[in-house]
């Protein structure tokens, strides 16, 4: 008998379900890169935005991300989060672009709601940048499990001219084919993490490893209750008559305008703590944390229609 | 843990939304402030706790109780994550379920047991297995309000079972359930169906084998991107459709099927021994090929490089299919130029039944061959979903108005070689002494293409020029007597002049065609059939309300008596040309200026 050598034969596995939603998400990405000419990834520095940008990084290696970011600061930014934004655009030698909605108001553009909220005023801000730098794809990190008016979002939404959205224009997507096409002045959301849970991005994260801005770890902080919430002292104002500071362990479950965003009391200071506390957990993420989700019954339909992310 | 996409679709009143609310609800998938939101929005609505409220998305659709678009919503076990397209039961909404269904792994078809099978019972399944579902829930919902009663159920599941076989629908499991009561959704209903013995619904979508056929089908990967960071570095990203991909493989790229072997598999995450179908991959190639964004790499059985086949074709516009009309076509990562002909049946999907159709309307099936404007490589629908299937855009809404399934390439386009002709073109320009061109007159009835393109003409054989006129009314005489006026027609009207004007530049002619010739698209068209430089487009510009009073041939005041349907200008579009090679004002301009300016035109393009 003769010997023969047998290359060693490695099977990859069967893809897994994190592995089908990064190999969507890679898929989408790389679709807009071949499709249009000026695409920019929105980027707060929450976490979903950090996994849109590390999943840009795992499409295009070696080459670098071909878009650049953008920045809608409220000015109520935690400065953990700024910090973060800077270093990754340091890492993976991006451009950043930063609308900053204080310059709205300064010129006359906006002006400060009587609650000192500016979540709703970010809309301006980003549909102006848009125009301005003429963006026609625009990456953002929306899931559809979020909220109800989220499960019907296509993947490529189109917004008119005016950065709307119509729920009556919007096109059937087939298999994976994604009809980008769209008029001049007219762009283009993309939302790469659609498929997406909130336990999937966490899972995802942790076993790539991707580093977040502290503040989603739990740490003590001086916080107040208002509405059933855990807000905390910044930029956007602080206790008012009758609000008392306490010291907690809190940590945020997402990252906003720091005067509608509130922390929840958490001992998770790891990852895995974080994912057995989120899959254990009983209130949405955004039911949790977003004041200005509450406002309405359909707050997020109004807020999409005006082009909101 | 794997994952398994799947469909729901049912009638408006099967208590579709209310399942999968009680999917999530007795996967523990709500959360608290979720729940709160429920029972606050069912009160108000008069009830204890309305589930289909959870899924019932868009505030119009809450308002009327009915659910209008495809949503999409996500559960999961400790076996399978589950991502679940609710798609509509309404009628008219055909095109949200076929989006739904075009990346379901399987599906769940509801009815009311009290209903039994009904048309649109007949019509989901037909989509699904159009779609190439081949696992099948039938859930018998409201199995309750027949008290839970065996007969009833056994006689809808044999009905249901001999008419999904009968549609090549391969594995069919019947479920009696109640999604209100919670009755064989999540849990066993033994008190109450002692005599089911079959797995819940839930267990169903547990345990159905996921489609992982696709490891074993030939190697296909479609091109989406050239990555290039330096000169260092060449591989081309993509997506793997089928099959599995090793470095040392050999593959061919399409079109063009160039060999060449594979020589690494790159990812982020460090160099692959083998990459299979779903992965997002870049792949370094061993020769330097011309590889672009659009090529297809393949292995084993060759996909087909086909620029027709013929197709499967779901309507999904408002505006009906225009046969002739220039379409794009996505196709992979390849947009190209679509053409389709007149469809050779359309489907009655309630019968199965074939009926003649000149056109296809919103929500309508057919069957029609379909032309690309350059060859693509493409594979049957059967054999890989993704890269047998197209949609169909619009070039002016840039809408996506249809879908295709390939049934099969059609390789007589390849067999139909253009005959080379030693006498040329080029050869008659010389001959002639001036170049064959298409002068394309277009504007209103009554603008003055025709006294413009007279006079024209008639200087051109005062310079001893070779003309031809092919003028609107003429040619509806005759090669055209078979045409009317609806959008079709005067699509396949325009295609046929332009293809006629086409062969008589050919013959070295300056064709002068006056023709109203309304829609933008159907005139890029006729320019498409000649080489650049060959097409003067003049826009004969007259407001209606001048035309209208010119009136020579009586025709505006029939339009507007009604006796004239789809009149341009009345009550059909005129689409102005956006970049006319001349435009004439004939309010401003006499006949005899706006000929000079044609004249001067053609000189510049080089005609004579």
């Amino acid at each position: 008998m003769t010997a023969t050598i047998d290359a060693p034969v490695r099977t990859a596995p069967r893809l897994d379900s994190l592995g089908r939603l990064e190999s969507e998400a890679i898929h989408i990405m790389r679709e807009v890169a071949g499709e249009f000419d000026r695409p920019v990834i929105l980027f707060s520095g929450g976490k979903d935005s950090t996994l849109l940008l590390h999943l840009a990084v795992k499409a295009f290696w070696p080459a670098p991300v071909p878009f650049p970011l953008l920045h809608v600061d409220t000015g109520h930014n935690f400065a953990e989060v700024i910090d973060f934004r800077d270093r990754m655009v340091e890492r993976y030698g991006l451009r950043l672009v930063v609308a900053n909605v204080q310059d709205w108001i300064d010129d006359g553009r906006l002006t400060e709601r009587p609650d000192g909220t500016r979540n709703p005023l970010q809309t301006v801000p980003l549909l102006d940048t848009i125009t301005e730098h003429r963006f026609d794809a625009v990456f953002g990190g929306g899931r559809r499990d979020e909220e109800r008016a989220r499960a019907k979002e296509r993947i490529f939404s189109l917004r008119n001219a005016f950065g709307q959205w119509e729920p009556r224009r919007q096109r059937p997507e087939l298999w994976n084919l994604y009809n980008g096409r769209h008029r001049p002045g007219e762009h283009v959301r993309v939302f790469p993490l659609s498929n997406w849970t909130e336990l999937d991005v966490w899972r995802y994260i942790a076993r790539e490893n991707i580093e977040l801005p502290s503040i989603y770890y739990a740490h003590e902080r001086d916080v107040y209750s208002r509405d059933g919430m855990w807000l905390t002292e910044g930029p956007w104002g602080g206790p008012r008559d009758g609000e008392t500071v306490l010291r907690k362990t809190v940590r945020y479950r997402t990252v906003g305008d720091g005067s509608c965003t509130g922390a929840v009391e958490s001992e998770a200071s790891t990852l895995d703590e974080v994912i057995a506390e989120v899959g254990a957990s009983r209130l949405t993420e955004r039911g949790a944390t977003r004041a200005d989700d509450r406002l309405s019954e359909a707050a997020m339909e109004d807020r999409k229609r005006e082009g909101y992310f | 843990m794997g994952l398994l996409r799947f469909i729901t679709c049912g009638s408006v009143d099967d208590g579709k939304s209310t399942l999968i609310g009680r999917l999530l609800y007795d996967t523990r998938q709500l959360h608290a402030d979720q729940l709160a939101t429920l029972t606050a929005d069912s009160k108000r609505r008069g009830s204890d706790l309305d589930l289909s409220l959870l899924v019932d998305g868009l505030l119009a659709e809450r308002e009327q109780g009915i659910t209008i678009d495809v949503a999409y919503r996500y559960f999961a076990t400790e076996n399978r994550t589950f991502i679940v397209a609710d798609t509509p039961g309404h009628e008219q909404y055909t095109r949200n379920m076929v989006t739904g269904a075009s990346t379901a792994d399987a599906a769940v078809i509801l009815l009311d047991a009290r209903k039994g099978v009904l048309r649109q019972t007949r019509r989901h399944s037909h989509i699904v297995s159009l779609l190439g579902i081949r696992r099948v829930a039938l859930a018998v919902n409201k199995i309750d309000l027949v008290g839970y009663d065996q007969q009833t159920f056994d006689r809808i599941a044999e009905e249901y079972r001999e008419f999904a076989t009968s549609i090549g629908i391969d594995e069919v499991a019947c479920i009696p359930v109640s999604a209100l009561e919670g009755a064989g959704v999540a849990t066993q209903a033994e008190r109450e169906m002692p005599w089911y013995d079959g797995p819940t619904l839930l267990g169903w979508l547990e345990n159905v084998a996921v489609e992982d056929e696709r490891r074993s089908d030939p190697f296909r990967m479609i091109v989406q991107w050239v990555n290039r960071p330096d000169s260092e570095f060449r591989g081309v990203s993509g997506a793997i459709l089928g099959g599995t991909v090793r470095p040392g493989d050999t593959v061919s790229v399409f079109p063009g099927e160039h060999k060449t072997t594979v020589s690494r598999v790159v990812t982020f995450d460090g160099d692959l021994d083998e990459a299979v179908a779903g992965q997002s991959v870049t792949v370094v190639l061993a020769d330097d090929l011309d590889v672009s964004r659009g090529s297809v790499l393949a292995a084993g059985d060759p996909p087909a490089v086909a620029d027709a086949a013929q197709a499967d074709l779901i309507w999904m516009g408002e505006q009906e299919m225009l046969p002739g009309r220039r379409y794009l076509a996505k196709i992979g990562a390849t947009t190209v130029g679509l053409t389709i002909e007149q469809p050779k049946h359309r489907l009655d999907v309630d019968t199965g039944a074939r009926l003649a159709a000149k056109t296809l309307h919103l929500n309508e099936i057919g069957l029609g061959n379909v032309h690309f404007d350059q060859p693509v490589a493409l594979d049957p629908y059967r054999a890989n979903r993704d890269l047998g299937g197209f949609i169909v855009i619009d070039r002016l809404s840039n809408a996506t108005v249809g879908a295709g399934l390939v049934r099969y390439p059609l390789r007589r386009s390849t067999n139909v070689q253009w005959q080379e002709m030693s006498v040329d073109k080029d050869k008659r320009a010389e001959l002639n002494g001036h170049r064959g061109c298409v002068v394309w007159f277009t504007g209103l009835s009554g603008a003055g293409k025709s006294t413009i393109a007279n006079l024209v003409e008639q200087r051109l054989y005062a310079q001893g020029r070779h003309t031809f006129t092919l003028d609107g009314d003429n040619v509806r005489h005759g090669l055209n007597k078979d045409l009317g006026f609806t959008d079709a027609d005067r699509v396949e009207n325009v295609r046929r002049v332009g293809e006629v004007a086409g062969l008589m530049v050919q013959a070295g002619l300056i064709v002068l065609v006056s023709f109203i010739s309304p829609f933008r698209a159907e005139r890029n068209l006729a320019r498409g059939i000649v080489e650049d430089g060959e097409f003067c487009e003049v826009h004969v510009d007259t407001p209606l309300e001048l035309a209208e009073s010119r009136d020579p041939k009586g025709l505006y005041a029939k339009a507007r008596r009604g006796e004239l349907p789809n009149f341009t200008g009345i009550d059909s579009p005129y689409e102005a040309p956006e970049h006319p090679e001349v435009r004439v004002d004939t309010s401003a301009l006499s006949a005899e200026e706006a000929a000079d300016a044609v004249l001067a035109r053609l000189h510049e393009l080089g005609v004579c």
